[in-house]
């Protein structure tokens, strides 16, 4: 093993892993008063086996030239990628407690000038794939073996420039390329099939050339096995992971509302029993 | 400080929203057309009373703006209203296109400009919308300082045959339309104090920190005169000139990049016209993490921040 190698041996690690993310994103935003708890929360199980089990990344070096790409596209989950971040090493975790003040390193999005590990600045919706192949062509064209991830919210997948790079990257062959779809249904006013229908996700992809997977994103022992499958030769590899927004808090899971709601001291005392309640 | 973003005052989305709602039953062909923003452009009102006269095309700002020149060409008198920076940044040839050029009767309504949204950073402060719908051909520009202004900007608006954008502010301001003509006029600024020592032409939320600059200034014995100029174009020509030959020196403020901004604006005109020493506040560049008032702080937009400019400037002269 060496240090490039991602940290975690076992899904049991890589559960506590998500556990410390969940734990780490909610008393970030609960400090700063503001952030997407109800994004973070759907995604944390995806961070953690990405960041736990799968990127080949280097701490003491963020600008390794060989170290694995990844883009959170969706950058409104900011507290659970820098979460993910400070336990790989990337920051001290007392800097968490930063986020959103004055003068931050750790902006209300991710900022690659000011964030070690930040690949590419992420916000405005739609953009983190069309980096990610250009990543993936680049990779190629040095003839680089590192792989390139990004992961999208699913309302994001509304935005027409997904659809461009997901039609480029099949008529490019980016075997190097994986995008993970954070499945959770919701957008941030509603549903995303009551505002602007995404099914059938999956079928969509696939007739865009993509080897596409629908699981669930909370099986982190699922994801990890089918991050590590072997790619088809020359096809981009899609995975739909199917999450609910909220995840492991009984009075967020589902609810649209607590897209960009901040809890209170309670509502932060009650998360986090439940949460581990859920693990022990 | 008072900064524009504290508790009192008013919110103009409110308007902005109570206005279309207002317009919406008087006139079926009104109509909402944004991105996923029922709740941050305040158009849950609208949404109940008109549900199928609220298009939610979802995070698709470009097509957003695309499907608001078919409406237009259908009859309608569509309002796209969506966060500032993704409505003009992310469909930015859209509304070049298919609304300028094609002259489409279409209100584009930006949400939230400036750097109101603090924390979240410069991906979502507005900064460069200004600029960039000045570089379109005869596009009228309206930043209200008030809700009072926002509500006859709208009707106004909607009475007229042609592309609009403006801008809705999210911070609370207080009103500073006391004894204003009630309706819109394009290119018409409003003298908000007179005086002869200094000009300060503000637009927006920094209409309210130029007040407050005046103050500081009179307490120094400077006479300010204060400018509202919240018709970016047309720009009110006579009355920039008017204030540069009374009090030399002119200061712009806003919560936008100056260049290209009212800054821009106002420095072209009087560049060709009446040469004026200036000074352009506002929000030059990136902003750092940090709230709104750290912000204000931040770009010196700030009462004081204001006067010290416009004695500097008056120093300078
Ligand atoms: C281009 C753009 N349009 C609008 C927004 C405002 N916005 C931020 S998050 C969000 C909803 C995102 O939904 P989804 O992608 O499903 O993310 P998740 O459910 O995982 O939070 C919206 C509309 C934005 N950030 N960027
Ligand atoms: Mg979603």
């Amino acid at each position: 093993m060496d240090r490039h190698d991602p940290p975690c041996t076992t899904t049991d690690e890589i559960t506590d892993l998500a556990l410390r993310i969940r734990i780490g994103s909610l008393q970030t935003i609960a400090n700063a008063g503001l952030g997407h708890v109800g994004g973070d929360f759907s995604v944390s199980d995806i961070l953690a086996v990405l960041y736990g089990g799968i990127l080949r990344v280097d701490p003491s070096d963020p600008q390794w030239p060989d170290r694995d790409r990844f883009i959170m596209s969706k950058g409104h989950a900011a507290a659970s990628l820098y979460t993910a971040l400070a336990l790989r090493g990337f920051l001290p975790e007392s800097e968490l407690a930063t986020f959103a003040g004055p003068h931050s390193r750790l902006g209300g999005h991710p900022d690659r000038s000011k964030t070690p590990g930040v690949e590419t600045n992420t916000g405005p919706l739609g953009h983190g794939l069309p980096v990610g192949v250009g990543m993936a062509i680049g990779a190629r064209m040095k003839g680089a073996t590192w792989r390139t991830y990004v992961i999208v919210g699913d309302g994001e997948m509304q935005e027409g420039s997904n659809w461009e790079a997901i039609m480029y990257a099949a008529h490019r062959g980016l075997d190097n390329l994986t995008l993970l779809v954070d499945r959770n249904r919701l957008q941030q006013g509603a549903g995303t099939e009551e505002t602007n229908a995404l099914d059938p996700l999956d079928a969509k992809l696939r007739a865009f050339g993509w080897d596409t997977t629908v699981l669930d994103g909370h099986d982190v022992g699922t994801l990890w096995d089918v991050l590590r499958q072997p790619v088809i030769p020359g096809t981009p590899r899609a995975i739909v992971a199917e999450t609910v927004k909220g995840k492991g808090v009984s009075f967020m899971e589902g609810l649209a509302a607590w897209h960009h709601r901040v809890p209170t001291d309670e509502q932060v005392d009650q998360a986090i029993a439940e949460l581990t309640g859920a693990r022990s | 400080m008072s900064g524009a973003s504290t508790a009192a005052g008013y919110d103009c989305r409110v308007a902005f929203a109570d206005t279309l709602i207002a317009l919406a039953r008087a006139d079926d062909r009104i109509v909402a057309v944004c991105n996923d923003s029922v709740g941050s452009s305040n158009l849950g009102g609208f949404r109940e009373e008109f549900p199928e006269r609220l298009i939610n095309v979802g995070i698709a700002e470009q097509n957003m703006v695309g499907v608001a020149a078919g409406l237009a060409n259908a009859g309608f008198i569509p309002f796209v209203s969506a966060a500032s920076p993704f409505l003009t940044g992310r469909a930015m040839e859209q509304i070049k296109a298919d609304i300028v050029y094609s002259g489409a009767n279409v209100k584009l309504c930006g949400q939230s400009p400036g750097v109101s949204y603090g924390e979240l950073g410069p991906t979502h402060h507005s900064i460069e919308d200004l600029a960039w719908m000045r570089a379109l051909d005869n596009l009228p520009i309206v930043v209200p300082a008030d809700p009072e202004q926002t509500r006859a900007a709208v009707l106004w608006a909607a009475a007229f045959d042609g592309p609009v954008f403006m801008r809705i502010g999210r911070h609370r301001v207080r009103s500073v339309s006391d004894g204003r003509d009630p309706a819109w006029t394009p290119g018409r600024a409003e003298v908000l104090l007179e005086g002869d020592d200094i000009t300060i032409v503000a637009v927006g939320t920094m209409v309210e920190v130029a007040l407050a600059a005046a103050e500081h200034l009179g307490r120094a014995g400077v006479h300010a005169r204060v400018l509202n100029m919240a018709s970016i174009h047309p720009l009110d020509r006579d009355a920039i000139i008017e204030s540069a030959r009374i009090t030399g020196g002119i200061v712009t403020v806003e919560e936008a990049v100056p260049r290209g901004g009212l800054g821009g604006a106002v420095a072209e005109l009087l560049a060709v016209e009446h040469p004026t020493r200036m000074r352009l506040l506002g929000t030059h560049a990136f902003a750092p993490t940090g709230n709104v008032d750290f912000l204000f702080e931040h770009f010196s937009l700030t009462p004081e921040g204001v006067a010290r400019a416009a004695q500097d400037l008056m120093a300078a002269t």
